[in-house]
C-alpha cells in the first residue's frame, strides 16, 4: 500500500465511493426482493391461520394455500376497546405496523403491559373460519406476547363459543431451539387443543402448570423443562390477550352469541 | 497468475491442513449456533461461502486503493452489504430456513473467519487468489460445520436432514435422544474432538506448550 493512499482526499475519495456503490446495491437488491418476501409472509400467515383452524395439516403449494385460505376465511378487523367488527377493509389494514402508529396504538402502562408488548393496538384482525358445508365454526385470533429472547407470534383458533380452543399455532419466535423453542412442537401445543380458555365465573382459567402437575383436564398445560420463562411469556400472552386490554370485550360480544347469530 | 500448486493449497488448504476453525479456531459462535439440524447448518455454509468468497475477491480488487487508516471499515462495509443481500435473498427465496437462522445470517458480519481473511489474504493477493482462498476457506468451515450438525441430529433428534434414522422413544420407538447435543456446549465438545482427531493425523499442528 502506497501511502498516497492515506491523504485525506483519497480517503474521503474511496470511503464515499465505496458507500455509495454498497449502498445502491443493497437497496436495489431490497426493493427488488421484497414483493417475494411480502408474498412469502402473507403465504406464511395464510398457512398458519388454516393449520390452527386445522383446516390444513402438513405441508401443501402455495396455490392450494391461497385456494383454501379464499374459500374458509375471512379476514375482518375488530375495535378492541368494544368488541365490535369494524369496516375497515382488511386489505388496507397493516396490523404489526399499525403497532408504531400514535393514532392506531397506546403506550401500556408497566401494570398493564403483561405481556411485554409495549403498544396496545386499537384494531385488530380476526378470522372467520367456515367449514365446507359454509357453516361457520371458528374465529382465529392472532396474539403476541414476550418469552426470554423474544416476542413470539402466535394464532389461536377458537370454536364460536369463543371459550373451547381448536388449536393453537407459534409460527414466529426466536427462543432457544431445543428448549423454549419447543413451543412450536406440535406435541407441546397440541396440548391446548380442547382446552377451555375460562372458567364458569368467566375468569381466565387456562393455565401453564409446572411440568408433569397438570391436574385439570379442562385448563392445565405442562409446561416445559428448561423453558419456565418461556412458558411464562405464553402465560402472559394469554393474560393480555383474553383480558380487558386484547380480546376480552370481543370474547364477551362471542359469549353472547355474536358469531351465532350473524 | 500463480502456478497449479499454489492453486491447490490456496483452495484445499484451509479443509483440513490449515482448517480455520479447527486450527485457527475462528467462527466457533456460528458453528455452535446453527448445529442443531444439517439443513440449517447447509443453508449457514452456502451463505458464509457466498459471503467469504465475494468479500474476497472485492476486497482483493480493491485493495491498492485502500487507505491503511481505514481499512477495516472498508472491509466491513463490504462485508455487510453482502450480508444483507444474503438475507434478503434468503428472505426471499427461502422464506422458511431464513425464520430459522434470524439473526445467525446477519451475523455472518462478525464472523471472524470472514475478517480474518479479508485481513490475511485478501489485502495482499490478486483477486483470483483471493476468490480461491474463500472458496477454501468456507469448504472448511462447511466441512466442521456439517460433521458437527450431523452429530447433534442424529444424535440430538435422531434424523439426519430431518429424516428420521433412530424413532424416538417419544415417537413410540426405541432410540432415548441426547438432549444435551442439542444445546450450545455439545457443539464446543464435538469441534474439540474434531480439533483431536485431526492433530492426531496432523501432529505438525499441534501448538508447542
Amino acid at each position: 500500500m502506497s501511502s498516497k493512499n492515506d491523504t485525506i482526499s483519497k480517503t474521503l475519495i474511496v470511503v464515499i465511493s465505496l458507500c455509495l456503490v454498497c449502498a445502491f446495491v443493497v437497496s436495489t437488491a431490497a426493493v427488488q426482493l421484497r414483493p417475494l418476501q411480502e408474498a412469502n409472509q402473507l403465504l406464511d400467515a395464510q398457512t398458519n391461520i388454516l393449520r390452527s383452524a386445522k383446516i390444513l395439516e402438513g405441508a401443501a403449494s402455495p396455490a392450494k394455500v391461497r385456494e383454501l385460505f379464499a374459500k374458509h376465511v375471512e379476514e375482518r378487523i375488530v375495535n378492541l376497546s368494544t368488541g365490535e367488527f369494524t369496516d375497515k377493509n382488511p386489505a388496507e389494514f397493516d396490523y404489526r405496523s399499525s403497532w408504531r402508529d400514535n393514532e392506531l396504538s397506546t403506550q401500556l402502562s408497566k401494570k398493564d403491559d403483561v405481556a411485554s408488548i409495549r403498544r396496545k393496538p386499537h384494531y385488530a384482525p380476526v378470522y372467520l373460519v367456515t367449514n365446507n358445508e359454509g357453516e361457520l365454526f371458528s374465529v382465529v385470533l392472532p396474539v403476541h406476547g414476550y418469552g426470554l429472547w423474544s416476542t413470539m407470534h402466535a394464532f389461536i383458533a377458537l370454536e364460536t363459543d369463543g371459550n373451547t380452543i381448536i388449536a393453537m399455532n407459534y409460527y414466529e419466535q426466536g427462543e432457544t431451539p431445543g428448549l423454549g423453542g419447543e413451543i412450536e412442537n406440535p406435541r407441546w401445543i397440541g396440548q391446548f387443543e380442547e382446552k377451555k380458555l375460562f372458567d364458569e365465573q368467566g375468569n381466565l382459567a387456562l393455565n401453564i402448570v409446572r411440568p408433569g402437575n397438570a391436574s385439570d383436564p379442562n385448563h392445565h398445560i405442562d409446561g416445559l423443562s428448561g423453558a419456565t420463562l418461556t412458558a411464562n411469556g405464553v402465560q402472559n400472552t394469554f393474560t393480555f390477550w383474553m383480558g380487558e386490554q386484547g380480546f376480552g370485550p370481543f370474547l364477551s360480544k362471542v359469549h353472547q352469541g355474536a358469531l351465532n347469530n350473524g | 497468475m500463480a502456478n497449479a500448486k499454489e492453486i491447490k493449497t490456496v483452495l484445499f488448504g484451509p479443509i483440513f491442513a490449515n482448517n480455520p476453525i479447527a486450527l485457527q479456531v475462528l467462527g466457533v459462535c456460528s458453528a455452535l449456533a446453527v448445529t442443531t439440524q444439517m439443513a440449517t447448518a447447509l443453508v449457514m455454509c452456502f451463505a458464509l461461502t457466498f459471503v467469504l468468497t465475494l468479500s474476497n475477491f472485492f476486497i482483493s480488487v480493491i485493495r491498492n486503493h485502500i487507505p491503511s487508516s481505514v481499512r477495516i471499515i472498508v472491509q466491513m462495509t463490504i462485508i455487510a452489504s453482502l450480508v444483507i443481500i444474503v438475507d434478503q435473498l434468503l428472505k426471499a427465496y427461502a422464506y422458511d430456513v431464513s425464520k430459522e437462522l434470524s439473526v445467525f445470517v446477519g451475523l455472518i458480519i462478525t464472523n471472524c473467519i470472514v475478517m480474518g481473511r479479508a485481513e490475511a489474504y485478501a489485502m495482499k493477493s490478486s483477486p483470483g487468489m483471493s476468490l480461491l482462498d474463500g472458496l477454501g476457506n468456507s469448504m472448511g468451515y462447511s466441512l466442521v460445520l456439517m460433521v458437527v450438525a450431523f452429530i447433534r441430529e442424529l444424535g440430538g433428534a435422531g434424523s439426519v436432514f430431518g429424516v428420521e434414522i433412530m424413532p424416538l422413544v417419544s415417537e413410540g420407538g426405541w432410540y432415548q435422544p441426547m438432549g444435551m447435543l442439542l444445546l450450545a456446549p455439545s457443539a464446543f465438545i464435538i469441534i474439540a474432538f474434531f480439533i483431536w482427531v485431526l492433530r492426531t493425523f496432523r501432529p505438525e499442528q499441534v501448538e508447542q506448550a
